[in-house]
């Protein structure tokens, strides 16, 4: 307790986070409880939604971190063995600690996302298991026990290990993590578009494991995620690095980092949108109902289809009261040609209605319609600040852009915003489908959990994830406040540093 | 066939699991108690630092291959413990983000916040494994349709209560044999006392346990007057650890706990066998690891994984307890 006006800060930033997770919490339980008030009641099925949209975008900010900086601190401690130089010594166990604690609480909400089918989605387990199961045991046999293990090894091995094995662990960890994004999302593009299955027994048996990893579905969306991922590993490190340069603390550190990452977030948030437009066109083929729903598209559009800029959309009248648009774009994004016509909800719905019966197919039109334009705009918003920051670097100019440094700062946020807004998109605009065409978000759930167990295990995995998430954004702030300690050696003499 | 081969790898793995976390677990909650003040306490996390991670995978591997080979009985258990495997999770979590967090401030409370977090996410999946253990084995209301028609209370009886705390006692031991294994000076001798002092307890508690199965479960119909040599070597080996102590045998007396819980849970396996779930409502709705399995061409892809990678695994997880060998003292750089 060497600074008491510190720690005062760290308990207020613990109590509002307990406070704004119990706000949320009361709100659920109002909903949940209220039914002779004549309010919506919640019942198991959307509480199982809620608990799984909440766990899943919270587990996925801390993921691409993961992924992304495991690269750049690879890259960094590559150049420390192959140039011998400490300060990229410096550069690598300095992001490395941010990693880790980072890459904790990614671990620890990953066993929830495993349990979670289970606990919440058992009908949904007992269909796909057979399908849906093998590439998770895979992942876990092949990435996690990678991961974890070289890790443990690099944090530990410093002193222990030769140089050459020891930079070996933290690439081995790097690897280790896009094959689980790569796994994961095998196992996540079966149920966006599923192949290599039978129907048998009354469920999904795995017919072909080759077409599984074949799907082409995957093929689009792993890419994206893998660069997404580097776009939030580069953009954590410009940002941070950015609020060094600014204070001029530890110049050479950050003005190498600065520079290595904003290449990294050039290149890889071009990729993204690279990636993104040929997974939209893949969207046209494989499921068209979430293309017309994340353009708010009712009617099925003329020869060449414009792009909706804005819209105000009406789901009840099932129309746009007011719509901004760009001739020919959307064509343009679909096909690559300025002709094209793109098919709307209103003719799909009919065309589901003839395939799966009677229902409605249309997935809730303005969260698929705007996420993805937030998607789209921080995307792009990257792509434009990453090239200035380039262009600073090539120059080296980019450290008297004291502007452009302090915009920086919080444009760490932008990747998470795009991920989540892009995982949103994805997951909504399946909807009413959990596996599409083969079995129902509704027809998922557990038939013997009830909405009390939901509603409980709901409020302690969000208190905790709460809590946890202040203690994550304090460290990270406090190590950035505090830079690198001197001369490789971690911690001991924090407080010193700190000053 | 091939179901049988599957349920012996999920039993493979639970070994694994029972092992490595086991002594995981013990440290854990040993933590507050053995170390004395922060720099002691920071030593004994740092004997399973590099390696708990890779630990728990076991678990998070048992799942996914459950989930993969038996959906049933995956989504049977899942959603049937649910309100166990919740506060399980709350602890694994809690537990997983104190070894990175406790060590990244100065401040005093902080640590002491985040240690007795370690201890009590350690306590309580021991616990629970050792309840949802004593479950399986008595048997759950699962009804026709393969649901769990029990609430969390009925998971607790003396039975699974006396099988949680025999876990944990066992864990205890387990954990204080490792310590005893890899520190130097007071801790060293912190642990084995602790050690000597618990073996006991755990021997007359796991006895206990076994009695209480003749009337609880047909373990005793199933297995015979005669048990066979696995559950009787199980107890040898638990006997042992006081004389392999007393001889100074410090690798020994680990082993044969770890050969206590590995015989222990292979025990428990080839009792359940052929069935995942008993049913304690009608012996028709047991449901049998061939009601539970997954297809037989997904069974075969997954042995082909499982046979390559489990071998590969074990290579490289072995390979760093033995770069991470050295007994750890106070004295040692321990921050990271």
């Amino acid at each position: 307790m060497k600074d008491p006006a510190r720690f005062f800060n760290y308990y207020k930033l613990m109590t509002c986070e307990i406070y704004h997770t119990s706000l949320v919490t009361k709100v659920i339980i109002m909903r949940a409880t209220s039914q002779e008030r004549g309010w919506t009641v919640l019942d198991a099925l959307e509480l199982a939604r809620w608990q799984f949209a909440i766990t899943t975008v919270y587990h996925f900010l801390f993921v691409p971190l993961s992924i992304g900086l495991a690269y750049l601190i690879a890259y960094m401690q590559t150049l420390y063995v192959v140039k011998n130089d400490e300060t990229y010594k410096t550069m690598a166990q300095f992001w490395g600690k941010m990693f880790l604690v980072n890459f904790a609480v990614g671990v620890v909400t990953g066993i929830l996302q495993e349990f979670q089918f289970g606990m919440n989605w058992a009908d949904y387990s007992r269909f796909v298991g057979a399908v849906f199961g093998g590439p998770l045991a895979v992942e876990a046999l092949v990435s996690f026990f990678l991961e974890s293990t070289f890790l443990g090894v690099w944090i530990f091995g410093w002193d222990k290990l030769n140089k050459k094995v020891h930079l070996a662990s933290i690439w081995l960890v790097a690897i280790a993590a896009t094959l689980s994004a790569l796994w994961i999302l095998t196992a996540n593009s079966f149920m966006q578009e599923p192949v290599g299955y039978v129907i048998n027994n009354g469920r999904a048996e795995m017919s072909s494991f080759f077409a599984l990893l074949g799907n082409p579905q995957l093929w689009v969306e792993f890419p994206h995620t893998l660069w997404a991922s580097l776009v939030t590993g580069s953009m954590f490190v410009v940002g941070i690095s950015a609020y060094k340069l600014l204070r001029k603390q530890q110049t050479e550190v950050f003005r190498r980092s600065f520079n290595i990452a904003i290449v990294v977030a050039l290149a890889s948030s071009l990729l993204v949108a690279f990636s993104g437009h040929s997974q939209s066109q893949h969207l046209m083929e494989a499921q068209p109902m979430k293309m017309a729903a994340s353009e708010g598209l009712w009617e099925t559009t003329g020869e060449s289809a414009p792009w909706t800029l804005f819209a105000v959309i009406d789901p009840e009248k099932q129309e746009n009261r007011f719509e901004v648009k760009i001739p020919y774009l959307l064509s343009i994004l679909a096909y690559n040609q300025t002709k094209g016509s793109v098919p709307g909800m209103l003719e799909l719905q009919a065309e589901y209605e003839a395939l799966y019966g009677p229902g409605n197919y249309i997935p809730p039109v303005r969260t698929t319609f705007w996420s993805f334009r937030i998607m789209v705009g921080a995307g792009l918003l990257m792509i434009l600040l990453s090239l200035i920051g380039v262009i600073g670097y090539a120059r080296k100019k980019v450290e008297n852009w004291r502007g452009y440094l302090k915009l920086m700062i919080p444009a760490i946020i932008l990747p998470y915003v795009a991920s989540t807004a892009g995982w949103v998109m994805t997951e909504v605009g399946r909807q009413p489908w959990i596996v599409f065409g083969l079995q129902k978000t509704s027809d998922a759930v557990s038939p013997n959990v009830t909405s009390g167990m939901v509603l409980t295990s709901m409020i302690g995995f969000t208190v905790i994830y709460g809590i946890l998430a202040a203690c994550f954004v304090y460290l990270v702030v406090r190590f950035a406040k505090q830079g690198p300690a001197p001369a490789g050696r971690a911690s001991r003499h924090e407080s010193e540093v700190l000053a | 066939m091939l179901e049988t081969v599957w349920f012996s790898l999920i039993a493979v793995l639970f070994v694994g699991f029972f092992f490595l976390e086991g002594f995981d677990f013990g440290v854990g909650m040993l933590t507050p108690f053995l170390g004395k003040n922060d720099l002691e306490r920071r030593a004994i996390i740092n004997s399973i630092g590099p390696v708990w991670d890779g630990n728990e995978v076991w678990l998070i591997t048992a799942g996914g291959a459950m989930f993969a080979a038996f959906p049933n009985w995956y989504a049977t258990l899942f959603s049937g413990f649910y309100m166990a495997l919740f506060l399980m999770l709350l602890a694994l979590i809690v537990r997983g983000v104190s070894f990175e967090f406790r060590s990244k401030l100065e401040s005093a409370r902080w640590r002491t916040t985040w240690d007795w977090l370690l201890c009590i996410g350690s306590f309580l999946p021991a616990l629970l494994w050792g309840v949802a253990v004593g479950n399986l084995m008595k048997g759950v209301p699962i009804d026709g349709s393969m649901n769990y028609v029990g609430s969390f209370w009925d998971l607790i009886s003396i039975y699974s209560v006396t099988a949680g705390v025999c876990m944990v006692l066992l864990f205890l031991l387990h954990g204080a044999l490792f310590l005893n294994l890899k520190m130097t000076g007071d801790l060293r001798q912190r642990a084995r006392a602790f050690a000597l002092k618990i073996g006991p307890w755990t021997s007359i508690l796991l006895l206990f346990f076994v009695a209480l199965s003749y009337y609880e479960t047909e373990l005793f119909a199933a297995q015979g007057v005669n048990p066979g040599l696995i559950p009787i070597l199980a107890g040898a080996a638990l006997l042992s650890v006081h004389f392999f102590l007393k001889a100074g045998r410090d690798g020994w007396a680990f082993a044969m706990t770890g050969l206590t819980i590995a015989l222990s849970t292979i025990t428990v396996f080839m009792y359940m066998y052929p069935n995942a779930m008993i049913s304690s409502l009608n012996p028709e709705w047991t449901m049998t690891i061939y009601d539970a399995a997954s297809n037989p061409y997904t069974l075969k892809v997954m042995t082909i994984v499982a046979v390559t990678m489990v071998p590969i695994v074990l290579a490289y997880q072995i390979w760093t307890y033995w770069v991470f060998r050295k007994r750890i003292s106070v004295k040692d750089h321990l921050e990271y």
